[in-house]
């Protein structure tokens, strides 16, 4: 779904022909979507609409499904990251993923912040190391609540901070693009208020897709929104357009709560 | 209380049957405890004279005869009191201080079997014209229970007063070497594929199936595969701890692999979903992430097959390992015994002094088994991570 008036240099993601098959089950139909560089798009839909494992495929995590097939393309920065040549290790090095549930690795604050930049010898250890820390903890609007206490467990942080840190830590490899898959819904409103305004910020650094099940958040932060059904992408447009004047009916009928 | 709107006829019918299964489960529990509490106490009691030995003082001749005819260094009256181990030593001590030639020392000297089991007040076959000695003996001081260091110090013997558990142990801990050195990362290196880069498929299934079934296998024909592969088809040493070893690693790999699935199926998916999440490669998240966690578990889970492994003895009769090893063993190379067999062999001599160094075999092996397990508890803690 090409969007008017909008330049090729706006296109961080374009998928084309997108379907994905979990065994027999059709699970994202034929997808054609333009994502755009430093905005954030939100996915929206009924629960098991396709648009987690839609987002799934943005950076190739439905690889690790052994059953899970996938066909068309998804093109970042002009290269169809399901190509041959592509290593899908790479891919989710560029595009970071925070999920559901706050997932932080059972280590110090700042191991799980340093743990992937090593590996990826983007940092070495000492200096750079807290350096980075600290940008990616202030990034994550972290770092006043934790800088005490960098080698505290990361576990033993309550749950609005440990998605931020899951956040930050994605950050810290430096990716371009960042997918979050209802990353507040496991949250409380005072949690889920501090990470939507540091999305805002980190639009400016980087392209942000996020899932959510709220439509009040999507209406709040994302600049596009795209409405998912039975796996087809059935509307997808500038979020104030989709919540006043949606073109569809059954983008109607979910964003009024008829359906659900 | 006329009216009371809570009353269940059926009530205490129900809480009466709640109250009886609540003492059947103290019961059986009751009845374990009493068993191995008997258990404990009688091991204990017998093995306990174990631990004391008689020594007998006595002037003991060096000379040219009795460097060739022991026995006469020793003055006729007291000859059938002093240990014959400690007599065939003599010609040792002569050669290591020559100057003693032509001396007597009185001196403190292991004794007989006979008379140890007398002064500890057990059966005995002593003539009374001994007995009388020996009486004689404790009016003056010269015999006494001495603590045993011959029982920690040596190892076996035919002559009871001089068998030691001390190569069996030896044998015991190098066997067990072994086999932590091969099932360990064997056990470890299979279970993090099966349960990590396997994909699941009939292969994978076959090969689980075929796991669990190992598991259940008697030790005993895992003792006949030892000694076929790796006696008659590699040629290594019979009775050596190599070849026990290696038979006991093929009988704990089982046990260390379904335990070490079982703590990484427990580490929870969302550390691997974050480690994809971050561009890591399936090895880094294995090793930095999900093994760490599993690492309890897995720890735990061989130790407990080690345990296993020490008190295993039919796979080691058949390899060999129930030889009679007076030495402890060098190397793994070396014919050696393990404890369960060194308490199997005790346990069958007519000599009475046996009886009482099988309970303290046995209850040497329970002490290497409880440190095992307090090991294991250690280990656990230590490295148990804090959600």
């Amino acid at each position: 779904m090409k969007l008017s008036g909008n330049e090729n240099m706006d296109i961080k993601i374009n998928t084309s022909g997108l379907n994905l098959w979990y065994g027999d089950n059709h699970a994202v139909q034929d997808i054609n979507m333009d994502i755009h560089r430093n905005k954030i798009t939100a996915l929206i839909g009924p629960s098991g609409c396709g648009k987690s494992s839609f987002l799934r495929c943005i950076n190739r995590m439905n690889d690790l499904i052994d059953h899970a097939r996938v066909e068309g393309q998804i093109v970042v920065d002009g290269k169809n990251v399901y190509d041959a040549d592509v290593d899908e290790v790479a891919v989710r090095k560029r595009i970071g993923m925070v999920f559901q549930q706050p997932n932080p690795f059972p280590k110090s604050i700042h191991d799980n912040i340093t743990y992937a930049p090593l590996k990826h010898n983007l940092v070495k250890k000492g200096r750079e190391c807290n350096d980075l820390v600290e940008s990616s903890l202030t990034a994550a609007g972290l770092w006043d609540e934790v800088k005490d206490k960098l080698h505290s467990p990361g576990t033993a942080l309550s749950g609005g901070q440990q998605q931020r840190l899951c956040i930050a830590r994605a950050i810290a490899v430096n990716p371009d693009v960042i997918l979050m898959d209802e990353p507040t819904s496991a949250l409380d409103p005072i949690s889920t208020e501090k990470i939507e305004s540091m999305m805002l910020e980190l639009k400016n650094t980087y392209t942000i897709v996020i899932v959510t099940h709220n439509m009040q958040q999507a209406h709040r932060i994302a600049d596009y929104t795209a409405y998912f059904h039975l796996g087809k992408l059935v509307e997808y447009d500038q979020t104030n357009t989709i919540f006043m004047t949606p073109a569809e009916e059954l983008t109607e009928a979910y964003i009024t709560g008829r359906i659900g | 209380m006329k009216h009371n709107p809570f009353y269940d006829p059926s009530l205490s019918g129900r809480h009466r049957s709640a109250r009886l299964f609540k003492w059947y489960t103290r019961a059986s529990i009751l009845m374990t405890l009493a068993f191995l509490a008997f258990f404990l106490f009688d091991m204990g009691r017998t093995a306990y004279p174990a631990l004391w030995q008689t020594y007998v003082k006595v002037d003991v001749t060096y000379t040219e005869k009795s460097a060739r005819l022991t026995q006469k260094a020793i003055d006729k009256k007291y000859r059938k009191i002093v240990s014959r181990a400690w007599l065939r030593e003599i010609p040792k001590q002569l050669q290591h201080n020559p100057e003693l030639m032509g001396t007597t020392v009185k001196q403190w000297v292991l004794a007989d079997d006979q008379v140890d089991q007398y002064m500890k007040g057990h059966h005995n076959n002593l003539k009374q014209k001994q007995i009388r000695i020996i009486d004689e003996l404790k009016q003056s001081g010269d015999i006494e229970l001495d603590w045993n260091d011959v029982f920690f110090s040596k190892g076996d013997s035919k002559i009871p007063e001089n068998a030691g558990v001390l190569s069996a142990v030896v044998g015991t801990v190098l066997t067990l070497l072994v086999t932590m050195f091969f099932a360990f990362p064997l056990g470890v290196m299979t279970a993090v594929y099966l349960e990590e880069f396997a994909k699941d498929n009939i292969l994978t299934r076959f090969i689980e199936v075929n796991i669990n079934n190992l598991a259940a296998i008697p030790s005993i024909l895992f003792g006949l595969l030892g000694l076929a592969v790796f006696i008659n088809l590699f040629g290594l040493p019979r009775s050596s701890p190599l070849v026990g070893g290696l038979t006991l690693a093929l009988m704990t790999l089982p046990i260390i692999i379904v335990s070490s699935r079982a703590a990484l199926r427990s580490v929870p998916d969302s550390i691997r979903q974050a480690g994809y999440g971050l561009g890591l490669t399936r090895v880094q998240i294995v090793q930095g992430h999900v093994l760490p966690i599993a690492m309890p578990g897995v720890l735990t889970g061989s130790i407990i097959g080690m345990a296993q492994a020490v008190g295993e003895t039919a796979p080691l009769i058949i390899i060999g390992m129930i030889a009679f090893i007076p030495d402890a063993p060098g190397s793994v190379t070396e014919a050696a015994t393990v404890l369960p067999a060194q308490i199997f062999t005790w346990a069958g001599m007519p000599e009475r002094a046996y009886v009482e160094k099988t309970a303290a075999g046995i209850v040497v092996i329970l002490s290497i088994l409880l440190s095992l397990n307090a090991a294991a508890i250690y280990l656990r803690k230590k490295y148990e991570i804090k959600w």
